[in-house]
């Protein structure tokens, strides 16, 4: 007999740990609206804009500058690293691949992970650093309801409060500023874009620097979750089911698709991992995304395509 | 900032030069010897000291004493990245380098120790793993190519348990109790089961395993069943970022870390510092020795690094994982000293090395010659028994530093040598082999 109160903790947990999926499933969906590639090195762009924000923070602390100073100067050097990275991706890679198909740009990108992750780790080190911006301990709420309570743990709710930020944020960008509806334009069909005379490198830079600043965002949470370390990277196979399930082009996807298989994770360990033996939540959520894609193959809120033949 | 500019530079230079790493020509009297690490991945973090101190070990010798009685050691990383595929594809692009082959291979992986176990009984070159590995191969007899130094997994199962038992105020008190062990979910992590179903009812414990999947980033669901489970301890047998997720997790839902007892791949310092404070209490088994400078290190100091020879900053020599690797690297040391008595000083083949392996016998004077005294005791390995010794201690994170806070345990044998013999003589039926006599065995 499953208790209410276990059963609400764990489906109040697992959505909360969805959202954080969520925040690296995003960066994913930025690139793809507006360019269609596929970018695989989202994960990668967690760690690096992690570990230029913690050794930075380290650095700025042990000179003696207030945390807060360290905090702004920190982010501030992550973010020049993201738009350093964003330009030479769209330098080096993007741009030069212009007019190939997107098997050979999502390839592409594959690329680009090895490289950033493997410069990362000599620049910055491949140590483990704590990272600590957020509260991570708990709040007990309705203790008088059930025994022990309902856990909610405070860093989750930071991670949530910032997810629902930058959606906010995000969809003002794309609907109501100027580089945002050349972002669509961009997505829809680049080269109309190009007719009508928005800059497509320029964009492209746009949208890779938006997406390392969505990955600095992800890594402050994550990186107060785990340390900034190399397994961050992982997350990226975290944010595939969530992509698959909430579409690859839907910004508020990114987010319900996160509280889908956050929750549906989290309960499947939990209630039906141990009668077959546990540790099932990783493919799991691969096979609620595997269910969407036999009934809804561009997500629940991605786009229809529909071509004229 | 300095190390980041210098890493800047090092990775500016190897752009424009393209350099490549190679190791160097083999000479006819050297003996060569493979390093099977990862420096990178998401275990780095633990495989990098592990592998530094190995490295320095052997570069002591060489450069302290001229090589083992004047055969220099001919050394090559191969980066496995921890994943079972790239370490057999390391042990087979290895195994035939320099005059003889490689004298033993230390993949510092379970799953890649499982993956060779059979390969390298063909080939003919020894498998030391210190402190992991199989633990039915402990059992020489059906394993002659294995060495499981030091301590398997069962051993570590049984001086948990004991401890446990010992805060409890005795055996009888672990009746009713509740053991979870979270477990990292690979071979690695599953080894300890069965022996902790042994002990779960010989003692009447309850004993629950919790899987954790690699690498084990997302341990929510684990720690929520923990919650509501309230397990009286809870054993972590992980590695990499696991081990302080865990602790993380723990602290999130208030249970108390000096509940927690990892196994000794889940003591080292990369292990706690990332949790911070909620790692105060924490406690994890030792492999004999922990953290700390030792007259081996003097030496370390002295011959490796004041020639700037050294594989990581000074400030990191003495952590528990650069220790675990050069008390690996000098029982792999010691086991050719020890061949080259039998066959001369040269460079041995895996054969000749193994034979060695299996007669290597370091008392405390010999420990104390090598500078090892305070962090091991005496070894001995034979036919019968490739493991040697099986004692242990408990360590505690105050925070700051481990402390050390228990007495030496010994794994029993009376508990463990059955499950070894009824799985390892399975072993040897199912893969047709004859076990050896070791009546016989010289």
């Amino acid at each position: 007999m499953i208790a209410l109160g276990q059963f609400l903790e764990v489906l109040i947990g697992g959505l909360m740990s969805g959202v954080l999926y969520s925040l690296v499933a995003l960066g994913f969906v930025l690139i793809f609206k507006a360019s269609g590639v596929f970018n695989y090195a989202q994960g990668a762009m967690v760690l690096l804009a992690g570990l230029a924000l913690v050794r930075a923070l380290d650095l700025l602390i042990a000179q003696g500058f207030p945390f807060w100073a360290a905090i702004v100067l920190g982010i501030g050097f992550a973010a020049a690293i993201m738009a350093t990275t964003a330009w030479l991706i769209e330098r080096l890679v993007i741009g030069p691949l212009v007019n190939q198909d997107a098997l050979t740009l999502f390839m592409s990108t594959i690329g680009v992970t090895f490289v950033l992750e493997g410069a990362a780790e000599m620049i910055f080190g491949s140590d483990v650093y704590p990272l600590r911006l957020f509260p991570t301990d708990a709040w007990f709420v309705f203790e008088g309801l059930f025994p022990g309570g309902i856990l909610i743990n405070k860093l989750d709710v930071w991670g949530a409060l910032i997810a629902g930020i930058l959606v906010a944020g995000l969809a003002l960008f794309f609907q109501h500023t100027k580089t945002g509806r050349a972002l669509r334009a961009v997505a829809d069909d680049h080269l109309a874009a190009h007719s009508v005379g928005i800059p497509i490198s320029w964009i492209w830079f746009v949208v890779w620097l938006v997406a390392g600043l969505v990955a600095l965002v992800a890594a402050t949470v994550w990186g107060t979750k785990l340390g900034v370390q190399f397994s961050i990277t992982f997350l990226a196979l975290k944010a595939l089911p969530v992509l698959i399930i909430g579409g690859l082009t839907s910004i508020p996807g990114a987010i319900a698709g996160g509280l889908i298989v956050g929750a549906g994770e989290k309960i499947a360990e939990v209630f039906l991992g141990p009668s077959i033996g546990g540790g099932i939540e990783y493919w799991f959520a691969y096979v609620l995304a595997l269910a969407v894609l036999l009934v809804r193959p561009q997500g629940l809120f991605g786009e229809r395509i529909i071509e004229r033949i | 900032m300095a190390n980041i500019a210098r890493n800047l530079l090092i990775l500016a230079a190897a752009i424009l030069s393209g350099a490549v790493f190679t190791a160097p020509a083999a000479a006819q009297n050297e003996q060569f010897i493979p390093i099977l690490s990862y420096r990178t991945g998401p275990y780095a973090v633990n495989g990098a000291p592990y592998a530094n101190g190995v490295a320095d070990y052997y570069n002591l010798i060489n450069e302290r004493d001229g090589g083992i009685n004047g055969v220099k050691l001919l050394v090559e990383e191969c980066e496995t990245s921890y994943a079972t595929d790239k370490g057999v594809e390391c042990y087979e692009r290895l195994k035939s380098k320099g005059p003889t082959g490689a004298a033993f291979v230390n993949p510092l992986s379970t799953g890649i120790t499982f993956a060779l176990t059979e390969k390298t009984t063909a080939d003919k070159i020894p498998i030391i793993t210190m402190g992991y590995g199989r633990a039915d191969s402990k059992n020489g007899a059906v394993f002659p190519y294995n060495f499981p130094f030091l301590g398997t997994y069962w051993s570590a199962a049984d001086i948990a348990i004991q401890h446990v038992a010992k805060e409890l105020g005795g055996f009888d008190k672990l009746k009713g109790k509740k053991i979870s062990l979270l477990y990292h979910d690979s071979p690695y992590g599953k080894e300890p089961i069965p022996m902790l179903q042994v002990l779960a009812k010989k003692y009447g414990f309850e004993f629950t395993p919790i899987p954790v999947t690699h690498p084990g980033v997302e341990q929510k669901s684990q720690w929520l069943a923990i919650r509501q489970n309230r397990p009286d301890y809870v054993l972590v047998w992980g590695w990499g970022v696991m081990n302080s997720t865990a602790i993380k997790e723990a602290a999130s839902v208030a249970y108390p870390r000096d509940k927690m007892i990892g196994v000794w791949w889940s003591g080292a310092e990369p292990d706690v510092t990332p949790a911070g404070d909620q790692a105060t209490g924490y406690k994890s088994l030792m492999l004999q020795h922990g953290a700390g400078r030792f007259p081996v290190h003097a030496d370390i100091e002295k011959y490796v690094y004041a020639k700037g020879k050294g594989s990581t900053e000074p400030g990191k020599v003495g952590e528990v994982l650069y220790n675990r690797g050069i008390v690996n690297a000098m029982l792999g040391v010691e086991a050719i000293r020890k061949a080259q008595e039998k066959f001369g000083q040269k460079p041995l083949t895996g054969e000749q090395v193994r034979w060695g392996l299996e007669n290597l016998n370091l008392s405390d004077a010999r420990l104390q010659e090598l500078g090892f005294a305070g962090m091991l005791k005496p070894i001995r390995i034979s036919c019968a028994d490739h493991e040697g010794a099986r004692d242990g201690r408990v360590q505690q994170w105050d925070g700051k530093g481990w402390k050390v806070i228990s007495d030496w345990y010994t794994a029993d044998e009376a508990l463990i040598d059955p499950l070894v013999n009824e799985v390892s003589t399975k072993y040897a039926a199912d893969k047709k082999l004859q076990p050896r006599d070791c009546t016989k065995e010289s």
